[in-house]
């Protein structure tokens, strides 16, 4: 278990397993971070996105990749209307409301999806399921490696719409300070709905790249939710960065948690590590002190 | 003709024919009613995380009545109809037992049910205290029989008769290559029938000789299966037997290919793909080779032929144990029924603790019930070849040579 | 009406239901009802009066169950001397996570996230050592006996979960008139201007988690001996933690009587929909989340707020 090639080998797999988690952080994070909502639907939503893509894959014959221009504005779309219409209305802008109303949305998406698709585990098969990439002594799957750089892009962008756009300035202001937002003239409500949508836009990138490494059922989304609060927390609630980071750590982790201690027991590493983070430096790793 | 005259015509003709078929009825014209029909209660998981599972449980059951009903109900009650009740479970064993309470209610005669361990073991206790008989469809788990509960039934084996099987197969698949394989390791589920399976195995395979070289845990859903591979390659044992649930199955079998991880066998124990035509289907050459000690029908009765026939010509399902077994259970209650003569649930009871049934396309005999559990149940060994699922041992059921090891 | 007297009544009320009904449905029906009052009360407790939400308070549900489990399986005690023991395990682990919780000053959704990663660690751990079974759980015997808190038939059963309730609202109403009841609200409401009014904030926060925890662990005891089986994922699964706020918030958190009316709807909303479109697995749970929105959205302060601030 000490021979240094398997713990290599460990170690890319934990970065790309890692990498999906972030991107499914990232969306968790901003909303988090902008709307201090914990978003119980979000398990939901990537379950949604990823039937989204399989659809496309075995309907229309859209590869995964060249769906992504699809998936992100389709899921972007619905969470602006979903936060518009039910989330933002149902809550009256208390939080354990806001908590039970997206429970209710998990419930409906999850049951939603068995009525209509029936709970079949679905899987794709595209010509390069069984590309393997060597790195070194380790073979890597394809699919994980472009997750990999998935995730790093998806970052990018994110902070490169929080930090020069003015719509990200909106953002900011509205975490930060929401009664000043609105006193100087921010359409509050529209900025938390446009956050929303960014979050589950990329849920929508997320399953773009998760689909081809793993499978979707109705049930799919409930394994990564707790991953994926771990994680905001772990990294920082509303830091992209903290998101990404943490979810390559996570993932590491997670991989040789399970490769010391067997794959049941592994898990516990997570959140031993969540729950350290969370005492001693609650900000995350790159929070911000709150 | 005129309307009213070829009205009045048509009536005629269908009250003759009714006249004539009522004739020919060994029950007397005066005072005909139809005999009531005996409800039977449905009960599956069909929402939650066992959701697929229980909807091809609940396919099986339906089936079975539909096609009992079709052939006239049950001969010895007048032609009584069987009349479903369907249960959903909620994969919750509280809502489980809460599904039975409103079944008694509704004066079911018996239950079928309800696919998870641990959801039987909830069933199987609230049935007992109204008397219910409880028909067990998979549930292997064995402390759901032999618990005293005399309602409890089971048609199917339980892991410690499948473990037992599994590690006989194996010995005599190994024996009769010329023993090549001397180490083995499990990789297995957590839960109940994971852990339960593969504590058997571990403790059996070293008397005949088997060095288990790591026996490997994983939880439901296991996300990424690169790890497990890594270190199955790492100890590169002759033999891995897997024990889990479709999903994780799937993944490994998948995930060992990409890291091109082949031992001489993928020997599988209760494999929740391995012997799934839905896996063979879509999963292609990643699903040949592998074997399988699981629940599986005799291979020359044209009668579950008849039935994959049936269920295959149905949009999107496929012809697995959960159906089988449930479609079985199901015969097996009309048989008690029409030999109690009687649709109360102590007759019922009565007559399948009696029951030596031998009307089922199973490997099992005619059915004998000691403590609930059916002595001669047991799996058999599959192997998936050339994209379809063969008989390989015993030499009794087998269809085909078992191909070992298995070359890629 | 006066709480205390409408606690009475109602007890009365259900005490008398096996001399009016025998459909072992309805007797379920209430019991199961009862259990979910409990288990949503204890969560109330912290979550409604101490304004400390709980994702996981499976976790003091779980060891209440695996503590009666394995004392009667393993050590072969009598289940009525193992229930103060699993009381106390649960107080005791409510103390462990408020010390180190509160200690570090964890508020809001940090603390509701951490106990979410405690019931989790507590699943894996329930699931790698063998005396709680493992992965198989435990199951205990059959013994149909008033003497082995297992009860020949449902009253027995009712009986004893309404004892638990009742005494779980009783806690409540004492905490809405007592001392100790007005400085957790206190720093509830806001933590900083009760500390400075003199409220020993820490030792406040951390009695309310223990008391807590004793009830929630009344709840997996009381599951365990209605239902004879536990496994980690039963023990410590979110279906557990998420009952228990559910039933709180729909209820009408920080109310004695929220929690039961909680139960009331929830139990009621499940069997309704579960009847529904039998032959369509899933569009009952759509039917049923849509109603849990619609609920939250025209009732914000729970069910009890339809009655004002009585409740």
């Amino acid at each position: 278990m000490l021979d240094p090639a398997i713990v290599f080998a460990s170690v890319l797999n934990g970065l790309t397993t890692g990498a999906v988690y972030a991107l499914i952080a990232l969306g968790l994070t901003l909303i988090y971070g902008v709307l201090h909502i914990i978003n119980f639907a979000h398990g939901a939503a990537l379950m949604a996105a990823l039937y989204g893509v399989y659809f496309l894959h075995q309907k229309a014959g859209v590869d995964p990749y060249l769906a992504l221009p699809l998936m992100v504005p389709a899921m972007f779309g619905a969470g602006y209307l979903l936060y518009r219409w039910v989330i933002g209305r149902a809550s009256h802008g208390r939080d354990e409301n806001i908590l039970l109303v997206t429970l209710g949305i998990a419930i409906v998406l999850e049951n939603l999806a068995l009525y209509l698709w029936r709970s079949d585990t679905r899987t794709i098969e595209t010509a390069y399921t069984f590309a393997m990439v060597p790195i070194g002594a380790a073979m890597i799957a394809a699919p994980k490696l472009a997750a990999f750089a998935g995730a790093l892009c998806a970052t990018a962008a994110l902070l490169y719409v929080v930090t020069r756009t003015d719509l990200g300035r909106a953002i900011r202001a509205c975490a930060k300070e929401r009664q000043g937002a609105r006193l100087v003239g921010i359409d509050v409500e529209h900025v938390f709905a446009m956050s929303f949508g960014i979050g589950l836009a990329c849920l929508g990138a997320a399953a773009c790249f998760l689909l081809p490494a793993y499978y979707v059922n109705p049930q799919v989304g409930s394994g990564f939710v707790l991953i994926a609060f771990t994680i905001v927390v772990l990294g920082g609630m509303g830091s992209f960065v903290g998101a990404l980071a943490g979810g390559l750590l996570i993932g590491v982790v997670e991989s040789l948690g399970g490769l010391w201690l067997g794959e049941s027991l592994g898990q516990i590493g997570i959140f031993l590590i969540f729950i350290a983070v969370l005492l001693f430096r609650p900000q995350g790793l790159f929070g911000a002190r709150a | 003709m005129s309307e009213s005259r070829s009205r009045n015509r048509r009536r005629l003709i269908k009250a003759a024919a009714a006249l004539g078929a009522a004739a020919l009825s060994p029950i007397p014209l005066v005072g005909r009613a139809q005999p009531a029909p005996i409800k039977i209660g449905v009960l599956h998981p069909v929402t939650g995380f066992l959701a697929y599972s229980g909807n091809l449980c609940r396919l099986g059951s339906q089936i079975a009545i539909d096609e009992i009903n079709a052939a006239g109900g049950i001969k010895a009650l007048g032609g009584a109809k069987m009349q479903t009740v369907l249960g959903d479970a909620q994969s919750k064993p509280d809502i489980g037992a809460a599904e039975v309470e409103k079944m008694n209610e509704q004066g079911v005669a018996a239950i079928v049910g309800a696919y998870a361990s641990s959801i039987c073991l909830a069933t199987t206790q609230s049935a007992a205290k109204y008397n219910i008989p409880h028909l067990v469809d998979v549930g292997v788990a064995d402390q759901i029989v032999g618990r005293g509960l005399k309602n409890t039934f089971r048609f199917g084996p339980g892991y410690k008769v499948i473990a037992d099987s599994a590690v006989n197969y194996l010995h005599l698949l190994n024996t009769l290559a010329g023993k090549p394989a001397r180490t083995v390791m499990i990789v297995h589920e957590e839960s109940l029938f994971g852990t339960g399976t593969a504590n058997l195995l571990a403790a059996q395979l070293p008397g005949l000789g088997y060095q288990v070289t790591e026996v490997i845990k994983h939880a439901n859903p296991t996300r990424d299966f690169n790890n497990i591979a890594l270190r199955v390659k790492a100890a590169n044992p002759d033999i891995l037997i897997p024990a889990n649930y479709y999903n994780e199955y799937a993944l490994l079998a998948r995930t060992l290919k990409q890291q091109s991880v082949a031992p001489k066998a993928i020997f599988s124990v209760l494999g929740g793909a391995a012997s799934s035509y839905k896996f063979v289907k879509e999963f292609g050459d990643v699903a040949n080779g592998v074997i399988d000690v699981n629940h599986w029908f005799d291979p020359m009765d044209k009668r579950a032929w008849a039935l994959k026939k049936k269920v295959d010509a149905l949009q999107d399902q496929f012809f697995t144990y959960e159906v089988f077994l449930n479609y079985q259970s199901v015969y097996l209650l009309a048989d008690a029924i029409g030999r109690a003569r009687s649709a109360k649930r102590e007759d019922i009871i009565a007559a399948l603790t009696g029951s030596a049934w031998n009307e089922h396309f199973m490997p099992y005999g005619p059915t004998k019930f000691v403590d609930g559990q059916n002595q001669g149940a047991q799996p058999l060994m599959l192997q998936v070849q050339k994209g379809d699922i063969k008989v390989v041992l015993p030499n009794t059921y087998a269809q085909a040579q078992p191909v070992f090891p298995w070359k890629v | 009406m006066r709480p205390l007297a409408l606690i009475a009544g109602l007890a009365g009320a259900v005490a008398l239901l096996p001399a009016v009904v025998e459909s072992g449905f309805v007797l379920n029906m209430a019991i199961m009802t009862l259990y979910t009052a409990l288990i949503a009360q204890a969560w109330n407790i912290l979550g409604g009066f101490g304004g400390q939400f709980s994702f996981g308070h499976a976790v003091f549900f779980g060891t209440g169950a695996y503590a009666m489990a394995v004392l009667q399986v393993k050590l072969g005690l009598n289940a009525w001397l193992a229930l103060p023991v699993a009381l106390t395990l649960g107080a005791a682990v409510g103390a462990m996570i408020g010390a180190l919780t509160f200690r570090y000053g964890l508020r809001g959704s940090y603390f509701a996230l951490v106990t979410l990663a405690f019931a989790e660690v507590f699943r894996i751990l329930a699931n790698t050592f063998q005396f709680t079974g493992a992965g198989v759980g435990i199951q205990i015997p059959l013994r149909e006996s008033a003497a082995d808190l297992q009860f020949a038939g449902k009253p027995g059963f009712l009986f004893a979960i309404l004892a638990l309730t009742v005494a779980s609202l009783v806690i409540a109403w004492w905490l809405k008139h007592s001392r100790y009841g007005a400085w957790l609200q206190a720093v509830r409401d806001n933590e900083d201007s009760a500390a400075a009014l003199g409220v020993d904030v820490f030792r406040v926060k951390l009695a309310a988690i223990a008391l807590s925890g004793a009830l929630m662990s009344a709840g997996g005891a009381f599951y365990l001996q209605y239902f004879r089986y536990v496994d980690p994922h039963i023990a410590y699964g979110p279906a557990i933690s998420v009952e228990a706020l559910l039933a709180a918030i729909v209820g009408g958190m920080g109310t004695i009587f929220g929690p039961l009316l909680g139960a009331l709807v929830l139990h009621g909303l499940g069997e309704a929909t579960r009847s529904l479109m039998q032959n369509a697995p899933g569009i009952n749970l759509v039917i049923y989340g849509v109603l849990l929105v619609l609920i939250v959205m025209f009732l914000p302060r729970g069910i009890a707020g339809l009655f004002g601030r009585k409740a």
